[in-house]
């Protein structure tokens, strides 16, 4: 029993670290694409293969969508000289970027990503594991990353990427705390529960009534969580416009500065593994997970089909999330340090703090 | 002169959260997404030459078919980083063109020294060389980008020219030495 149990969790585990690695992958090219388009470009559409790019239409249509560019893109950091600067620190050096990309491989083992609602009417987790404290495991161990880009940055030995780590470490603490507070009161609505299951089965049907329904999304109950927790995610996962850790402009290429090849793309797809992570978890978190809008938990579907409407339905939140959070990045221009700083400290922290306040009487009202 | 003094409002507090901002500049990134594409596909796609272009220097023809160039090496002598090389030349005397003054053995031009000013077809007295939109020249060897007459004629191709100097001046001549009648 334990030999099977072990392997139905692996299967599960490759199952889903496949599916998000191509996910992240493709956000790369997402993210050309998106790019270009805010920039009146057509983006890359050149690059084909022999077979695939022959099909009369679709081959077209994928060559024109840049389909095969990240393929090319790959190869090309498997096939490049793999160089170690003589100045570095080489143990930790060869380690970071592996720090900085497993955690957020490791925190999707606790996410949830769909039901499967058996013929007796229970609904099973799709996760590779659901425990009761997921949501701590996952902000416990995504947070954890920011320690490859402070191994990076201090292994370098190099004054940018060590200006780098540091500025990373300072944001990823202001705005970690923001992340915690602004999660608390939707733990406080759920009655205390820390599993990421239960928060989206709290999540179907319509609050509110009439023309004025809504979704009953946390996003839609708590929207100052919402937006706290999404400009901390930009922060976390050091995506532009609080890309402190990696700002071309005045640090080089920050942490990964004395990184090439195949390292270097290992830190790439750990970022975009990471945001993929933080769309996930905002879409399940706040929009509902699974949840279609104006239909209650019970009516979903079942059974097998349910399985795949339910994974579905997270796939097209956390895509449309991804595309927003590319289209800000081509649309805001970087902050300041001390503007993150001072937005992190004397803005966002305050703000979760009365955020919290606020539903803590709300529900003490309600409810007492 | 009059100094009119403008009030500097405060930041209203709507500007001061900066979120309305941020949603302006999103929708018209947003717009832009779906919007025409202003780049050039250029392999494919070529774009439009303005009139007066400079292009490659090239050498042109007269509708007879008679090449302009009478290697008068003007255009070598103007040529500001010496990218003109003429080998001068007779016209042989049974030629139907042989009452033209010369013309030039051989014509090289070398494009890995030409800097497009133009100069040399300000320079020429008879419009033979003319800076086309030819904007793409590239060559595997150092040696192809040495263009020499054969070449520069098939890039000149034939200025539709009206004006005939030679022909008139022949003509002129043959009217003056049967004239006294």
């Amino acid at each position: 029993m334990d030999w099977m149990y072990l392997l139905i969790v692996l299967v599960k585990a490759v199952v889903v670290v496949a599916l998000v690695m191509a996910v992240a992958g493709y956000a790369v090219v997402g993210e050309r694409k998106i790019a270009s388009w805010v920039q009146e470009r057509p983006g890359p559409n050149r690059t084909t293969v022999p077979i695939l790019g022959s099909i009369p239409v679709v081959g077209w249509w994928l060559r024109r969508m840049g389909f095969f560019q990240l393929w090319a893109d790959g190869a090309k950091f498997f096939f490049k000289e793999e160089p170690t600067p003589a100045h570095v620190n080489k143990l930790y050096f060869l380690v970071a970027p592996v720090v900085a990309f497993v955690p957020a491989m490791a925190a999707l083992s606790a996410v949830p990503f769909g039901q499967y609602v058996g013929s007796d009417g229970v609904a099973v987790p799709l996760a590779i594991t659901n425990f009761d404290v997921g949501m701590l495991f996952v902000m416990a161990v995504s947070g954890i990353s920011v320690f490859g880009i402070i191994m990076a940055g201090w292994a370098s030995n190099s004054k940018y990427p060590y200006f780098s780590s540091i500025r990373a470490s300072a944001q990823l603490i202001s705005y970690e705390l923001t992340i915690g507070l602004a999660l608390l009161p939707v733990f406080m609505w759920t009655g205390g529960t820390l599993d990421l299951f239960s928060i989206v089965r709290e999540q179907g049907g319509v609050v509110g009534g009439g023309v004025f329904g809504l979704p009953k999304w946390f996003i839609c109950i708590m929207p100052v969580s919402a937006l706290l927790y999404l400009v901390a995610l930009f922060a976390e996962s050091n995506r532009l416009p609080f890309d402190m850790a990696e700002s071309e402009t005045d640090l080089v290429g920050g942490f990964h500065t004395e990184y090439g090849a195949f390292k270097f793309g290992l830190f790439f797809v750990g970022e975009y593994a990471h945001m993929t992570l933080a769309a996930i978890l905002f879409s399940v978190i706040f929009l509902g997970g699974w949840s279609i809008p104006f239909v209650s938990m019970d009516a979903m579907p079942v059974g097998l089909l349910g399985a795949v409407v339910s994974v579905g339905v997270v796939f097209v939140k956390t895509v449309i999330l991804m595309s927003f959070i590319m289209l800000v990045r081509w649309t805001l221009p970087r902050f300041r340090y001390d503007q993150v700083m001072d937005l992190g400290w004397k803005i966002l922290l305050p703000l979760a703090v009365v955020n919290l306040a606020v539903y803590a009487v709300i529900l003490a009202l309600v409810e007492g | 002169m009059a100094t009119k003094i403008l009030e500097r409002k405060p930041l209203t507090l709507a500007e001061r959260t900066y979120l309305p901002q941020i949603a302006a500049g999103l929708w018209v990134t947003f717009r832009k997404m779906f919007g025409r594409r202003v780049t050039l596909e250029y392999p494919e796609q070529k774009p439009p030459i303005p009139r007066g272009y400079r292009g490659v220097p090239t050498l042109v023809k007269d509708p007879n078919g008679r090449e302009k160039c009478v290697s008068c090496q003007l255009c070598e002598f103007v040529c500001p980083p010496k990218a003109i090389r003429i080998t001068p030349g007779e016209i042989p005397a049974d030629s139907a063109t042989a009452h033209v003054e010369k013309a030039p053995k051989d014509f090289e031009l070398n494009m890995l020294r030409c800097i497009y000013c133009g100069l040399c077809e300000e320079a020429c007295p008879e419009r033979a060389i003319v800076l086309q939109n030819v904007y793409s020249l590239n060559a595997a060897t150092r040696e192809e980008v040495v263009l020499h007459k054969d070449k520069l004629y098939e890039l000149g191709g034939t200025l539709p020219d009206k004006i005939m100097k030679w022909d008139k001046k022949k003509a002129a001549a043959d009217k003056a030495a049967g004239g006294h009648h």
